[in-house]
């Protein structure tokens, strides 16, 4: 590499990889996948230290599209396969690249331990309530009542809450973003800056089997009343400004205040901490309908990460210690045969 | 062959010479330690110079309820002065603590053999727990064998008495009591034990005390007259060995030393991804404690991320090694095809139990070779390497790495239950003989103008290894069909066949060094072949039908998949193969499909190891067409061969 281009800042251009992109038209991975080569060149980062872990399904080619290293492992694993790749290199820069039917079904189970260990990655959850590359079967997070090709008479089943699962299972950093949204680099970003496993869902419009799913706060109407765009040491104000987020002493939970000429303070309105897990419980918990949407980093809190605790103990047990292998074959009792003794 | 000589009395025994060798097995409960007393038994032996093997053999309850029948836990040893590669067919002194223990072990015992009991356990409750009507130490059932009952309870009491312990700690040390005695029945030496002892309870040097106290009591027992004529004290000979260092080693833990070898051979890093189940733990157990030799372990939260998360550190540029039983390596069989697509070096350790589904979790079985060979979705090929015993693991560990990442390729290493538990003597071997196979990454940026190709072959088929984080290397790969070169997505039908075609080459191409036969010669009437852990058996019964003269050979493979390039043409040098196999066939049905040969199958799936005795009645069988050989007795000059249908009634 010559001094010019260690100098040179990257741009987006240089996170394309050369493979044609094979999203259907429209498809909300196309502003996605623009969001993440426009914040790498802002957070400083070099393309040969930096993997894509993506599972199975639409998301799941993203790597592909990058210019990085990339790995397109199994349904569900790449929580599993990106903790072999930290721990094998704690300085490599892992994204995990994966979705609703990826993460919370069949890889539900490595989602929960890669966040409880803390590995130090981001995982970027594309959530479009669907399963789109097996062309259209409702998903783990689809609504009540959700007409699929599985469920022709509509689904039955809760869905689940994709960031009450994530601080459910121990996520020390969880936030909110939309496909199309300008400040989803701004989310990205954060999330590099986090510490830690750093959990990031995202609306995913798919056009083709769920299209218009989140219209009812991404819809030009709605977007200005329905987002909550939460913002550390900020007040919890949406529907520009007129309203707010206020604790309901008597339920302990969460409900909408008028704020009336700004005052929000004299409403009740909370500041938000995101350093506080009780508030980070109480938006992921908020029903949509009766709530805006919560949107942004809704809970940064960092802890010790995982490879850190692996590489230090490794270190210690073996400050001191020579890795003598004729030693270590030799080990225990032993004896000494001395002659050679008769063939049978 | 083992006999109970040292069971007569002293002037019918000088007239007989002492036995090769003689087997002893240790039966109690569950919660008795017997498993602990077999291992430090186990340890004098190889230090008195005696060439062993062991069978433990334990309940899958952890703490059984005391005094049943399926909360008996032996351990057998087979221990002597010729080559032992067998835990020993039927045993010469059976220790039983309990009822149930005597119960379940008894009919085992050689008729004649020694039965040496704690008549202290023997009480109405515990017999009625073991289902005995009557006492049999006081009927006539024991009568085709030796009984010496000893109320080892109580004298175990008596002797650690000054130390102040609870009954039911003071009874703990029952079994180092046992130990004593066998010690002074077989002349072996207690400093070892006693040093053991002091450093198992360096925390609490009164039990240490006690236990030592209980293990001399024990051994003063069986010095002092009072065992009558019964037992006779027996010195076995150093068995014949080369000269060198040796120490004992179970299979579990060469595999683990195997593994950090071939590693550091290969100029790598380890990375194990494991998760708890029997038998296989122990691998983990072992490496976990062996992290200044760059081993990094990793228990994940299920099978399938055991070995994807290995995947993804062969990806990041270390040895990632994974290792399982059966039903965890079901578990792990699509993440095998992504490493196969991948071309990702990986070795998955089958550590063999009994199956079906959970089936036999502490019993060995080799029914896993139809799913190491063929258990995968699409057409998968993957070298399957097979251990024959404890000290071959080592080699057959490093033997997985080379071809792991000379290859890139995952390698699966089989060995099962009774290898991974059992202890044998095992000579040290010299590390700075061994030649390395350092691997080298690629780190080349390609010419201006050109193409990193991540598929591209060096003469052996195998594909770059680029870590992340080299520049100039950017790369994509994934489970998905890839152009040949390139490794972009391609589906187009000649690709895949191409791809398809250079997967199986590349894995049929491997060195695999030639077949060599054990025992016997190229070319014969018959042929015995084999795999895994039953080479002692097939080993033991071949020698023998061979000193009585049959034209019988032994042939092992170590290397299950591909096979050694010399195979069929050896094979097809003899008039019949038999293949003993803990399962129901399936080494005969390989070799039937590549070698169109008419293997015959000897089958046991029990969840024992085979006897000697069964593979030798077994090779009777093809000569038992022969006039005047009914008990196999083949002359050397023997002409025909009977039908070979007739060894699996």
């Amino acid at each position: 590499m010559n001094d010019m281009t260690t100098i040179r800042k990257s741009t987006p251009k240089d996170w394309e990889s050369d493979q044609e992109v094979r999203w259907c038209p429209g498809c909300g991975d196309y502003a996605v996948l623009k969001a993440v080569q426009r914040t790498m060149p802002e957070i400083g980062a070099t393309p040969e230290n930096t993997v894509f872990v993506s599972g199975i399904g639409c998301s799941s080619r993203f790597p592909y599209y990058m210019e990085t290293y990339g790995f397109h492992t199994i349904h569900g694993r790449a929580p599993a396969v990106a903790t072999g790749v930290k721990l094998a290199n704690p300085e490599l820069d892992v994204w995990i690249i994966t979705g609703d039917g990826d993460a919370l079904s069949i890889g539900g189970n490595h989602t929960m331990h890669l966040l409880r260990r803390n590995l130090n990655c981001q995982f970027l959850l594309f959530n479009n309530e669907i399963y789109g590359l097996t062309k259209g079967q409702y998903s783990p997070t689809s609504r009540e009542g959700t007409r699929s090709p599985s469920t022709p008479f509509g689904s039955v089943d809760h869905p689940a809450k994709p960031c009450a699962f994530a601080l459910g299972s121990g996520a020390r950093f969880v936030a909110r973003g939309i496909d199309v949204h300008k400040n989803l680099p701004n989310v990205l970003k954060a999330a590099h800056a986090h510490q830690g496993a750093a959990f990031v869902e995202i609306f995913q419009n798919c056009i083709v089997y769920n299209d218009e799913v989140f219209e009812s706060f991404t819809a030009k109407v709605n977007a200005p009343i329905r987002q909550l765009w939460v913002e550390h040491d900020k007040p919890m104000l949406f529907d520009n400004g007129t309203k707010g987020l206020a604790l309901d002493v008597r339920s302990l939970s969460l409900k909408v205040v008028d704020v009336e000429g700004g005052d929000w303070a004299s409403a009740g309105v909370l500041v938000h901490d995101q350093t506080n897990r009780t508030i980070a419980h109480l938006l992921v918990e908020m029903p949509f309908g009766a709530f805006p949407m919560a949107l942004g980093v809704l809970y940064d809190d960092p802890a010790p990460t995982f490879e850190s605790a692996v590489v230090a103990q490794n270190n210690k047990v073996s400050e001191g210690k020579v890795a003598d292998l004729q030693k270590l074959v030799a080990k225990g009792q032993t004896w000494m045969v001395e002659k050679q003794p008769h063939a049978i | 062959m083992a006999t109970a000589a040292h069971l007569l009395p002293p002037e019918e025994a000088s007239a007989n010479p002492p036995p090769e060798a003689v087997v002893v097995r240790f039966a109690g409960d569950s919660g008795d330690g017997m498993q602990l007393t077999g291992g430090q038994f186990t340890l004098s032996t190889a230090l008195a110079g005696n060439d062993l093997a062991t069978f433990p053999d334990f309940p899958a309850e952890i703490r059984a309820p005391q005094g049943t029948l399926f909360g008996v836990s032996a351990f057998q040893i087979n221990f002597g002065s010729s080559q032992i590669e067998t835990a020993g067919d039927a045993p010469d002194v059976l220790i039983a603590m309990n009822p149930a223990a005597l119960k379940t072990n008894v009919e085992a015992l050689k008729t004649g053999g020694l039965i040496i009991a704690d008549e202290g356990e023997f009480t109405a409750r515990n017999l009625d727990k073991a289902k005995y009507a009557a006492n049999p130490l006081d009927d006539d059932s024991l009568a085709k064998w030796k009984l010496l009952r000893l109320n080892i309870s109580q004298l175990t009491l008596d002797a650690v008495k000054p130390f102040g312990l609870g009954n039911k700690e003071a009874l703990r040390c029952k079994n180092m009591w046992t130990l004593g005695l066998a010690l002074w029945m077989f002349d072996r030496d207690r400093a070892p034990i006693v040093k053991w002892l002091n450093a198992k309870f360096a925390k609490a040097p009164v039990l240490a005390e006690a236990n030592i106290a209980a293990l001399n009591a024990g051994h003063a027992y069986g010095e002092t007259a009072e065992l009558g004529g019964q037992v006779g004290r027996l010195h076995l000979p150093a068995a014949p060995a080369e000269p060198g260092l040796y120490r004992t080693v179970t299979g579990a833990e060469s595999i683990s030393l195997g593994l950090v070898a071939g590693t550091q051979l290969a100029g790598l890093r380890m990375f194990f991804g494991g998760y708890p189940i029997t038998p296989a733990s122990a691998i983990l157990h072992h490496l976990s404690g062996l992290k200044e030799y760059g081993v990094t372990t990793f228990q994940a939260e299920d099978e399938i991320a055991a070995i994807a998360s290995a995947i993804g550190a062969s990806y990041a540029g270390s040895l990632g090694v994974t290792s399982s039983s059966g039903p965890g390596i079901a578990l792990k069989t699509e993440a095998i095809g992504l490493a196969i697509m991948t071309e990702l070096p990986l070795v998955i350790v089958n550590s063999q139990r009994g199956g079906p589904s959970t089936g036999l979790p502490t019993k060995t079985e080799q029914s896993d070779l139809y799913q190491a060979v063929y258990g995968r979705n699409g057409d998968a090929p993957m070298p399957v390497i097979a251990a024959r015993s404890p000290a071959d693991a080592f080699d057959c560990a490093i033997e997985a790495v080379r071809i792991a990442t000379q290859y890139m390729t995952p390698v699966m290493l089989l060995t099962d239950g009774y290898i991974a538990n059992a202890a044998e003597p095992w000579k040290v071997p010299d590390m700075s003989t061994r030649v390395p196979f350092t691997v080298k990454f690629h780190s080349e940026p390609p010419a201006e103008g050109e193409k990193f190709m991540p598929y591209a072959r060096d003469e052996k088929l195998a594909r770059p290894w680029v870590k992340p984080g080299t520049p100039g290397l950017l790369h994509r790969i994934g489970g998905i069909e890839k152009a040949t070169g390139s490794g972009n997505i391609d589906y187009s039908p000649a690709n895949h066949q191409r791809m398809t075609d250079i997967r199986r080459d590349k894995v049929l191409g491997i060195d695999v060094p030639d077949q060599a036969v054990e025992l016997g010669a190229a070319g014969g009437k018959l042929v015995v072949v084999g795999w895994g852990s039953t080479y002692g058996p097939i080993h033991q019964a071949v020698r023998r039908a061979r000193a009585r003269g049959v034209d019988v050979s032994h042939v092992h493979l170590r290397h299950i998949w591909p096979m050694p390039k010399n195979l069929g043409t050896l094979l097809k040098s003899y008039d019949a193969i038999l293949v003993p196999e803990m399962n129901t066939g399936q080494l005969k049905t390989v070799l039937r499909d590549q070698y169109l040969v008419d293997a015959v199958p000897l089958n046991k799936v029990s969840g024992q190891p085979f006897r000697i005795a069964e593979i030798e009645a077994a090779i009777a069988k093809f000569f038992d067409g022969i006039a005047g050989n009914e008990g196999g007795e083949l002359p050397a000059d023997a002409k025909q061969l009977p039908s070979t249908q007739a060894v699996n009634p």
